[in-house]
């Protein structure tokens, strides 16, 4: 455990860390195909470290083409001779039991999804984790009730569906993709991202001992080229990704004339926009939350402040003040707010983004924090005198860092913080209500947050505008990602 | 001796204006007897842009109207068209309908015309939603235009295919630029007059004849272009505009239906090219009072 040498100007907390004693990881894991466990055709395992210290938690395998060959004929055949010909109802049971087994090993999964992917303890056990269980839960129930969501129109599953997801949230994307693919009655082959493979291999263990009929879900760890194999593999027939807008394009650039469906949860660059009538404690706290949660972590996460011009020095002074009371640390610890760096790539990729900061000009504020000698960790960070075309305002960081711009007014802050391409959410602060419907209409965003950040839930959709992305997940317009009409 | 006939000039229709295209080419399409239809636009990729400019321009105040606003001027639009029935009538048979079809075309046209006036102020009813979320907050999904929207009318129907798929579009709040049928343009220009006397602000459809295989690249590739509605036939077409589409990660829909089917039109029309867009706002909690949604 790293110690924590914080200087902290009035507080200090004793460390309060969370027990790992009671969760079990495997020194090694294998591919999940067809309900086994499986080597890689390779004979090729890669190493997932703790970001916080960077300890070898476990080896995984590395799944190449041939892996995903055997994992795609095992969705299929589990697709055609067992899943698709299942009553909707008999399958609503098998995700309603995989939701409960998940919220009984809840505690196991938040440790481990802290010790792979470095995010705070806190969030792994009150938001990731949970919303996880919850989306199973809550898709469980549509898949008996698919032809209610979709009025006046015949629907039926797509077959076989490749599903990828991203490091920033492991459990969570995981969920967000098996849940509604399996309710709408396909089958899956998962491939997580080689960084934080943990939790869903601890997801395909639960699901093993759900008696879900092999095949159904398979997961394949490995990099890119694990990712790529599924994205060219012939009888996938539907892919969902979440992750960079680079990559993102490259698959529907691959998709194009084919009949094969895709759905993309692509990258941000989120404005968070605070009126000089918002309350401001509460509107601190939420920018905090908006770009501090998860490390910065976070697709959606608000990463371009709008600050109306006569509120916008008390508005800095109370972020500068409030930065200097995060914890930084442990991510095991209970009082740690701002965990790990979830690898050492992103942290260079911050890492060079804070120096383009500078060099544009723009002054950059970090509070006074001891940065634990292992692992990946970066301060919170603000940067102030920003300009709308300063990279850092306009390209997505995925890390702890606040761009601060000012406004003046209404329609000058709706056409800079639609002066993106990408468009995937956007949080308000003000107190006027008419204004809150001006902005959520005006913004154009998947995801409107006013008077609050960061806020997910099962039952709510979730996705992107313009270069974020397109289709939802969560709610019933997520279901139609994994239905075709006939 | 007998009068001498008034000959149509067939032009473009770019903002609410009819310009003859800015490259000052044109084509002559024949029909199946070698008569030729017309000297038509040949509409360069700067009339692309400009089109695209238009429907950008008129986009907010579209998507702002009221839906129901919206309503009147799609059934407006109906109605105009009603009133010029014989002149699309001689049209498509000029074109190659025997008069049979080309009366039940137009027909539904209008008809459709009326079906999708209809939708403009109750598809947000239908796919929007209200989300119990399990925090304290109410929250809800509303749909809204993609914005502007790309659409390549089909090849083998002058009107029809042209009505199906341009109205459900505009229903929704977005704007359109719209590559007429190559060969059988004429409809896409009688109907540009029909919008034009109709209601329909200027900029709010845009159409532009010549060649598709000239158009279509400056439009899919567009930066200020949301989304693509592809009616045409050509697998390879349809690849190229969903490769160019990556670019901004356009919406691409491809429709390949027979579009005189009485059942060829439908709510999903609409929804396809509109994005959901969630609001959340915390509800206050005092004296332990809870979200009843």
């Amino acid at each position: 455990m790293t110690k924590q040498n914080r200087q902290v100007d009035s507080w200090e907390y004793a460390p309060s860390l969370e027990s790992t004693n009671h969760i079990h990881i495997k020194k090694r894991y294998e591919l999940f195909i067809n309900g086994e466990w499986v080597k890689p055709s390779s004979g090729k395992y890669f190493e997932t470290i703790n970001p916080a210290n960077e300890e070898v938690i476990s080896e995984i395998a590395h799944g190449n083409d041939e892996d995903i060959d055997r994992a795609v004929k095992a969705a299929r055949k589990a697709y055609t001779e067992v899943w698709s010909v299942m009553p909707a109802a008999e399958r609503a049971k098998y995700i309603y039991r995989i939701a409960r087994l998940m919220q009984e090993q809840a505690r196991e999964l938040a440790v481990i999804e802290t010790l792979d992917a470095g995010k705070t303890i806190r969030e792994s056990r009150d938001i990731d984790v949970p919303l996880a269980c919850n989306h199973f839960f809550y898709y469980a129930g549509w898949a008996d009730k698919l032809a209610y969501a979709f009025p006046n129109r015949k629907v039926e599953s797509l077959g076989v569906a490749g599903q990828i997801i991203p490091w920033n949230f492991p459990l969570l994307m995981a969920s967000w993709k098996i849940a509604p693919a399996l309710a709408a009655g396909n089958t899956v082959v998962l491939k997580p991202a080689e960084t934080t493979p943990l939790t869903a291999l601890k997801l395909a263990e639960i699901i093993e001992a759900s008696g879900l009929p092999p095949g159904v879900v398979n997961i394949v760890t490995g990099y890119g080229d694990t990712g790529a194999a599924l994205v060219n593999h012939f009888d996938v027939d539907k892919i969902a990704f979440t992750g960079s807008t680079n990559v993102g394009k490259i698959i529907q650039k691959t998709f194009a004339g084919t009949s094969k469906k895709l759905t993309l949860e692509l990258g941000g660059k989120s404005a968070n926009i605070i009126f000089d009538d918002a309350p401001i404690d509460q509107a601190v706290e939420g920018i905090i939350n908006g770009i501090f949660f998860n490390q910065g972590h976070v697709c959606c996460a608000g990463s371009r402040l709008f600050v109306q011009e006569n509120i916008a020095e008390k508005v800095i002074s109370k972020l500068k003040e409030r930065l200097k009371s995060l914890y930084l640390g442990d991510p095991l610890d209970k009082n740690t707010d701002v965990g790990a760096i979830n690898s050492k790539e992103q942290l260079a990729t911050i890492t060079k983004y804070l120096e383009i900061g500078k060099q544009e000009g723009a002054e950059m504020y970090q509070p006074a924090c001891t940065i634990p000698e292992k692992g990946f960790f970066c301060p919170p960070t603000l940067f102030t005198n920003v300009a709308q075309s300063n990279r850092i305002a306009q390209e997505e960081i995925f890390g702890p860092v606040l761009t601060i711009q000012t406004f003046r007014t209404i329609d000058e802050v709706i056409q800079k913080a639609n002066n993106s391409p990408y468009g995937l959410a956007a949080g308000v602060w003000t107190e006027k209500g008419a204004r809150i419907f001006n902005m959520a209409n005006q913004l154009n965003a998947g995801v409107i947050w006013a008077n609050t950040y960061n806020k997910f839930d099962p039952t709510s959709p979730f996705g992107g505008y313009k270069e974020s992305g397109f289709g939802r997940e969560g709610g019933v317009h997520g279901l139609a990602a994994y239905v075709k009409f006939v | 001796m007998s009068r001498l006939e008034i000959v149509k000039t067939y032009k473009i229709y770019i903002g609410g204006q009819f310009p003859r295209t800015e490259s000052g080419r044109y084509y002559s399409p024949v029909n199946k007897d070698g008569k030729v239809l017309g000297n038509i636009c040949l509409s360069s990729r700067k009339d692309v842009r400009n089109a695209v400019v238009a429907a950008r321009k008129a986009s907010g105040s579209w998507s702002e109207r009221a839906a129901f606003n919206r309503g009147q001027i799609l059934y407006r639009i109906a109605e105009m068209l009603e009133g010029r029935k014989a002149q699309f009538v001689e049209e498509l048979q000029f074109q190659g309908s025997t008069k049979l079809a080309a009366e039940a075309e137009v027909n539904l046209a209008i008809d459709r015309i009326v079906y999708y006036a209809g939708w403009c102020d109750k598809y947000q009813a239908i796919v929007s939603s209200v989300n119990p979320v399990a925090s304290s907050h109410f929250n809800f999904s509303v749909a809204e235009p993609m914005g502007v929207v790309g659409i390549t009318a089909p090849e083998n129907s002058s009107l029809i295919g042209l009505v199906s798929l341009v109205l459900p579009v505009i229903c929704g709040g977005n704007t359109v630029v719209v590559l007429a049928a190559e060969n059988l343009p004429l409809c896409a220009v009688t109907f540009a007059e029909v919008l034009h006397s109709s209601d329909v602000p200027g900029g709010v459809i845009n159409i532009l004849t010549g060649s598709t295989k000239e158009m279509t690249p400056t439009l899919s590739t567009h930066m200020d272009v949301n989304a693509l509605v592809y009616g045409g036939n050509d697998p390879l077409e349809l690849k190229e505009i969903q490769e160019n589409a990556v670019l901004n990660v356009k919406r691409v829909f491809a429709y390949s239906i027979d579009w005189t089917k009485a059942d060829a039109q439908g709510l999903h029309y609409i929804s396809d090219v509109q994005e959901i867009k969630t609001i959340w706002h915390p509800i206050e909690n005092v004296g332990g009072a809870t979200s009843n949604y």
